[in-house]
């Protein structure tokens, strides 16, 4: 069966071992992760978890039927039409050229935001596949360090 | 009121209505056992071992359909449970397991007798709580006997810690359980209902194919009744003998592995399988794609997850049995003629008549399937009947007369060995006025077989038949269909003198060879009303059949093996 990649929304309570509920039963049911981030929805009891997970249509019907049996769980959503985005910091040494990878950054929305002794971080924040894109594109300045921050999304 | 939380989780259980507690006590969980010493409302059992006391209040709930009750220490206390967990997560039993867990100061430090309890036991409960605040314990016991009863009920674990249930704080314990998360649904949407109704009444060759659900949905009555009017042609999964009864004209038998030839042929001609509470196990279906072939799926389940995992399906209803059974009679009464089914009836019966459930008995040996038969006969409707896996498991399903529901208490989902004679006890515990009858194997008995000093200190008379081949008969017997006879490991010829045992621990125990014999102990333990062993000399090469070899389509079905 063909595999589909899906972004899914959890709204779970936010208390102890939740996330390895989530994250267990991924493991444990064989379910693929891509990507996961979690954090607490504003003045709330609730935390918010993005996956991005690939499967047949019947897994991810799985998936997330799975997720709403967990007892924490408020709500699952699987995500249709949203706005998707994903973050990702990078570190160059000083020497590269500068205002190449300043203009770089801009052209996915992002910029340098910090410069120390020897090294500099830029910051991107744009849709996945940009994303990758801009990773892509870092390569010709000997990148230090990539770390990506997982999908975020947002129904529209 | 102010009180310890060991005062606290006694409350609770007191308030909960819990009459019996199955249980071991330990270090981190003395607080409670302390508690315990001082109380008179409740009983508590002391098993040998903490696996035979979750499989102890297993058996209680499915007896009784309430929530069972055990006990158990940190660590290996903890450890030993948890087989006893993941037996009664797969059948869906309601349970709640209390386990103590070393001092809040010290989780997370390696401690004596530490183990993460919740982490262990996640994929096989329902849900878990480690109580990290006093305030919360009286909640979190309330929370848990709803949780493991509500829904698509199983076991919780509630995991404290020993300095909770010393500290003193105040005890109200909630009237009201407010999860804003956790909503099971009962009803069935009417719409889908209704479609459903209509596709029954167009179908040509439907088929009830009823699964354990219907025994915990307490839904019996409704589907027999379902089935009844509609003159409807039932099956029955291996959690399900009971509903239907045995004498029901209606009841081709049990599906499967090691279902019966009609009701397997009705599995693959039916055109709309009607599912109430089953769960298209791999046990049952065989090979997936050659399963129900040339019919539409109307599968009703409490558990939205339970629906569309394994066979696609045309007529999701999410709900309890109850209530959309009732729905479906309400929808269907006057209006099915069951002369509709009348040529579909006709041509099953003629596959029963083909090859109908039968063995060749003989004069010189015991058969199994004898011994199973004459015990139904013996002591039929009275009997609490609770298996343990193996041959003996299947042999009981297809030869007892089974004739209401939570007659008969077996693992089918996790298949513990082991699970029989604790069971026993629980559910004897749960209905004393039964007889209550393990059907065992001389390998499975041995696994909980330290149960005999409990049985008989706290004077439960549970009857044992072990059923003895001197194999691991299930084992032996896919090594003799699959394996060439290469008999790895499975060969019991050194086994106790089972008659010693049992008596070494205050109960009885008969050997027995003889068809005679047999009545006789049977007779004798009955009468005797004390914990016991009848061991009974089986034909060592008796294969369970018929057999749908693993994976293969269930109208392919080995029906005879000749050697
Ligand atoms: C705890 C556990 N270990 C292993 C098995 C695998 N197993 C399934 S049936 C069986 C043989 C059971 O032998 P016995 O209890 O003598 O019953 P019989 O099949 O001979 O009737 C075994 C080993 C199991 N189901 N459970």
């Amino acid at each position: 069966m063909q595999k589909v990649r899906r972004v899914i929304s959890v709204i779970v309570m936010n208390e102890s071992s939740v996330l390895a509920r989530v994250s267990g039963l991924f493991a444990g049911r064989g379910y693929n992760i891509e990507s996961l981030t979690v954090a607490p929805i504003p003045e709330s009891q609730l935390s918010h978890i993005t996956i991005v997970t690939n499967g047949s249509e019947k897994v991810i019907e799985q998936i997330t039927k799975q997720l709403n049996k967990l007892i924490p769980t408020l709500k699952v959503i699987e995500h249709e039409e949203m706005v998707e985005k994903e973050m990702v910091l990078v570190k160059f040494p000083i020497d590269a050229n500068l205002s190449d990878i300043q203009a770089l950054c801009s052209a996915y929305n992002g910029g340098i935001v910090n410069v120390g002794l020897d090294m500099v971080i830029t910051m991107v924040a744009d849709e996945p596949v940009r994303v990758k894109n801009f990773i892509e594109a870092t390569k010709r300045y000997n990148p230090i360090e990539i770390v990506r921050g997982g999908v975020v999304a947002i129904e529209r | 009121m102010q009180m310890s939380g060991a005062q606290m989780v006694c409350e609770a259980l007191i308030i909960e209505g819990v009459q019996t507690v199955f249980g071991y006590p330990g270090g981190a969980i003395m607080n409670i056992y302390d508690e315990i010493y001082k109380q008179d409302s409740f009983e508590h059992i002391l098993n040998r071992h903490e696996q035979a006391s979750v499989h102890a209040a297993d058996g209680y709930a499915r007896a009784t359909g309430k929530v069972g009750v055990a006990m158990v220490t940190s660590g290996p206390g903890f450890t030993n449970a948890i087989t006893g967990l993941a037996t009664a997560y797969m059948d869906s039993i309601p349970m709640v397991v209390i386990s103590g867990q070393v001092p809040l100061s010290l989780i997370g430090t390696d401690g004596f007798q530490e183990v993460d309890a919740v982490g262990i036991s996640r994929p096989c409960t329902k849900h878990n709580y480690l109580v990290s605040d006093l305030a919360d314990l009286p909640r979190i016991m309330k929370e848990a006997f709803h949780i493991a009863k509500t829904g698509r009920a199983g076991p919780v674990l509630v995991d404290i810690p020993k300095d909770i249930t010393a500290e003193f704080g105040n005890f109200i314990y909630p009237k009201d359980v407010n999860i804003p998360t956790y909503k099971p649904k009962y009803k069935g949407n009417e719409r889908q209902i209704k479609k459903a109704s209509e596709a029954i009444k167009k179908a040509k060759k439907p088929l009830l194919y009823i699964g354990g659900g219907v025994v915990l949905s307490n839904a019996s009555e409704l589907v027999r009744e379902l089935a009844d009017f509609g003159q409807i042609p039932t099956v029955e999964t291996l959690m399900a003998r009971g509903v239907m009864g045995a004498k029901n004209p209606l009841l081709l038998g049990m599906l499967g592995m090691h279902g019966n030839y009609a009701s397997n042929m009705a599995m693959s001609e039916t055109d709309l399988v009607i599912s109430l509470g089953a769960r298209f196990d791999d046990r049952v279906t065989g090979k997936l794609s050659e399963f129900a072939k040339y019919a539409d799926v109307i599968h009703v389940d409490i558990d939205p997850a339970n629906i569309g995992k394994l066979v696609n399906v045309d007529y999701p209803i999410v709900g309890d049995i109850t209530l959309v059974v009732e729905k479906l009679i309400e929808q269907l009464k006057d209006d099915i003629n069951p002369d509709n089914y009348k040529s579909w009836r006709e041509v099953l019966n003629r596959y029963d008549n083909l090859h109908p459930q039968s063995y060749n008995d003989s004069d010189e040996v015991i058969k199994p399937q004898w011994a199973i038969e004459r015990i139904g006969e013996l002591v039929g409707e009275d009997a609490i009947i609770t298996s343990d896996v193996g041959q003996h498991q299947m042999w009981a399903a297809q030869h007892y007369p089974f004739d209401r529901p939570r007659q008969w208490i077996n693992s089918g989902g996790l298949g513990t060995m082991g699970f029989g004679f604790p069971a026993a006890l629980g559910a004897k515990k749960g209905c004393p006025d039964k007889i209550v009858i393990n059907i065992t194997g001389d390998g499975s008995i041995l696994m909980n077989v330290q149960e005999l000093v409990t049985a008989s200190e706290y004077k439960i008379p549970v009857i044992n038949i072990i059923l003895n081949n001197h194999f691991l008969g299930m084992v032996r017997q896919w090594q003799t269909f699959f394996y060439d006879k290469r008999y790895s490991e499975t060969d019991l010829s050194y086994q106790p003198n089972f008659k010693a045992l049992a008596e070494s621990c205050g109960g009885i125990g008969y050997d027995v060879t003889t068809k005679e014999e047999f009545d006789e102990a049977l007779k004798d333990a009955i009468e005797k009303d004390i914990v016991c062993f009848i061991n009974v000399a089986v034909d060592r090469f008796e294969n369970v059949l018929p057999m749908v070899p693993s994976g293969g389509a269930l109208y392919n079905m080995l029906l005879d093996h000749k050697e």
